[in-house]
């Protein structure tokens, strides 16, 4: 299947947990499990300290997924699934993850996680992922006060980022730095539909543009595209990029410099964002429920 | 909490944004009945609060699922905005 | 007295050439890359065909998304005015013309004599559009026509969840993996689209009766599916590409006789 084996940005499968703690025995032990359409993540967190994750990329089957990727975060920490007290799933595949206690969306898991990762003050996150774009405006506390998801539309995703890339030819994760590297910016290409910008593309080589035009043109029209979704949540200091296209500097450079706003940069790795959220409120639920029951 | 459902697409910008703040202290509910396309369902949010939201099955096409109630002349107020005793449901087209 | 209507399409450039209400000629040019020359050379071609001379032609109205860029006209109108003028004077009858390209689509509200009452347009989609047949077909590796034919063997209704042309590609080749006969594939491709046209031209109101106009009005299956989505069958006019060329042409001769 040529579209679900090709990979939105080339990446590997990775575990890690934390050496130096020892979580036998410890009072929560809780889990986020995010299955996203892409990838999976795990996370174990240890009296609300991050302990251990994994990210996988998600099979055609979301149960053994959600299983793998806690098998994997478990690896070489002599925890069990069972000594986790508490287990949230979240994401696109959250109702099939057969181990948890309960499924929150990946919104509200994305902004308790990103309230973690980049500190109390982050106020607007955007999240661009391989098949939507989601803004979050959330407060103090990482609750969500304002938020859209888009994923009826594939302009703006990794997707369509896919679609042009393949179109010029170009390796996906060099999309970035080749549109960086014009010595004047273009026009942004006027179709915001994928399907028509790509003959807009064509015409525009066409006429003699070069590849890298025609991609600063492209990652131009999806920053002012992504903007326009910002705007109608309410862009804010602080702000955080997450997802694949954070990694494209075409695309985020460019969205930075229309916000005129740099995002935050954070010591944990991004792509757990909304699992970390779900071990989060695993960890508040538990203890809400411990409470109630004496 | 402001939730947004639908999309911005090629041919513009379509989102029903409810302000759930309001819902909590709803007991009427009357968006629900008052959709004739049915878009609207109550649910437990994140935080265990019973508010209202666009059925998923609707989100990716309110465009034309909202058609009927967006006639191109002579539109009357729409059935859930009016039903709605909070003001807490707009459109953005 | 002679005119021309020219209807300068994002695909093809049509020209219909009038004498007294009587279609004299018709051309067909692809627009290509310079839309003013093809549409001279489709010009051209028309009146020779007419067996007239460009200069004995009394005024030329443009049509079309490119109608701006003709050469040498005297007027011009909009694509909803000319497919609303030209059908019903091939038809009386309609009030509800449905328009559906590549790119767009339009449904219009018209009067017996051609008069626009309420119209309203998908466009900038190509979900919403012929553009979303043809990437599916592509998907499918099937050309466009055998595509629109498929899909009259089928007689099953499976939903596409997909709204968008890009997404709805990777739902096609699923359910080619899925094994769904083609013909089926198809016939949910069409339905797909004419849900969303039908939805459109409800903002409009749909009276009878309802004729497609358009590239996309070739495609059986469309017609197919968009006359089951109305409940009702939809007409197709004779050489229904060349209608927005046509009711530029007889807009063209009201406005030399004024
Ligand atoms: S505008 Fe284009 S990319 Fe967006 S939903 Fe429509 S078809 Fe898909
Ligand atoms: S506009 Fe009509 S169809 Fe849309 S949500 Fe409101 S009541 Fe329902």
């Amino acid at each position: 299947m040529t579209t679900a084996t090709k990979e939105y940005w080339r990446w590997k499968e990775y575990n890690w947990h934390d050496e130096t703690m020892d979580p036998k025995g410890a009072d929560t032990i809780t889990a986020g499990v995010d299955i996203g359409s892409v990838s999976s993540q795990a996370v174990v967190m240890v009296n609300g300290e991050l302990y251990a994750y994994s990210n996988m990329r998600t099979g055609s089957d979301s149960p053994d997924s959600a299983r793998k990727a806690m098998n994997w975060a478990l690896e070489g920490t002599g925890l069990k699934p069972d000594d986790i007290h508490y287990t949230v799933g979240t994401g696109y595949g959250r109702v099939n993850v057969p181990f948890a206690d309960r499924a929150i969306t990946e919104i509200a898991c994305h902004a308790r996680g990103g309230n973690m990762m980049y500190g109390s003050t982050v106020r607007t996150i955007l999240d661009m992922g391989g098949q939507d774009c989601k803004a979050i405006h959330c407060d103090e506390r990482g609750k969500v006060t304002n938020f859209l998801m888009n994923d009826k539309c594939a302009a703006g995703t990794g997707r369509g980022m896919e679609v042009f890339a393949d179109l010029l030819n170009v390796s996906i994760e060099d999309v970035g730095d080749l549109s960086l590297a014009v010595d004047e910016e273009p026009p942004p290409v006027s179709s915001t539909c994928v399907v028509f910008a790509k003959s807009e593309a064509s015409s525009l080589l066409r006429e003699g543009w070069s590849t890298n035009r025609v991609l600063a043109a492209y990652c131009s029209a999806m920053a002012h595209r992504v903007v326009s979704l910002l705007e109608r949540i309410g862009v804010e200091k602080d702000f955080a990029i997450t997802g694949g296209i954070a990694k494209n500097s075409g695309v985020a450079t460019r969205l930075e410099k229309e916000l005129n706003l740099v995002s935050l940069k954070s010591k944990y790795d991004t792509q757990i964002a909304g699992a970390l959220g779900g071990a989060l409120f695993a960890k508040a639920l538990v203890e809400k429920q411990r409470k109630k029951g004496g | 909490m402001k939730a947004n459902y639908g999309y911005l697409d090629g041919s513009g910008e379509y989102f029903i944004t409810i302000d759930t703040d309001h819902c909590t202290e709803c007991t009427e509910h009357g968006c629900v009945a008052a959709c004739p396309a049915g878009l609207f369902e109550i649910i437990v949010d994140d935080y265990d609060d019973e508010v209202a939201a666009i059925k998923e099955e609707h989100r990716k096409k309110v465009k034309y699922d909202c058609g009927p109630c967006k006639p191109v002349t002579d539109r009357p107020p729409l059935p859930c905005i009016a039903a709605c005793p909070a003001d807490a449901i707009t459109h953005s087209w | 007295m002679t005119t021309a209507g020219i209807d300068m399409g994002a695909k093809y450039i049509k020209v219909v050439i009038l004498k007294d209400g009587q279609v004299l000629s018709k051309a067909m040019v692809a627009t290509g890359f310079e839309p003013a020359v093809s549409a001279q050379k489709c010009l051209e071609e028309a009146v020779q065909g007419a067996g007239v001379e460009l200069s004995a032609v009394d005024h030329i109205t443009s049509t079309g998304a490119g109608r701006k860029a003709a050469p040498g006209i005297h007027s011009d109108i909009t694509d909803v005015g000319a497919a609303a003028r030209g059908t019903t004077h091939l038809h009386q009858e309609v009030r509800t013309v449905i328009d559906v390209g590549a790119e767009e689509g339009r449904g219009i509200k018209v009067e017996a004599d051609g008069k626009v009452v309420d119209f309203a347009v998908n466009e900038k989609c190509a979900a919403g559009a012929g553009a979303f047949a043809e990437a599916m077909s592509r998907a499918l590796e099937v050309s466009l026509e055998d595509f629109g034919q498929l899909s009259l063997k089928s007689e099953k209704t499976i939903p596409m969840n997909a709204q968008c042309a890009v997404f709805a590609e990777s739902e096609v080749v699923s359910l080619v993996h899925a094994k769904t006969p083609k013909h089926d594939i198809s016939r949910a491709v069409h339905d797909a689209i004419a849900s969303r046209i039908v939805s459109m031209v409800r903002r409009v109101g749909i009276n009878k009766e309802v004729a497609l106009v358009g590239g996309v009005s070739h495609n059986p299956g469309f017609v197919d599916a968009l006359s089951r989505g109305l409940e009702t069958q939809v007409l197709v006019p004779e050489n229904p590409e060349y209608i927005g060329a046509l009711g530029a042409a007889l807009v063209a001769e009201e406005r030399a006789k004024s």
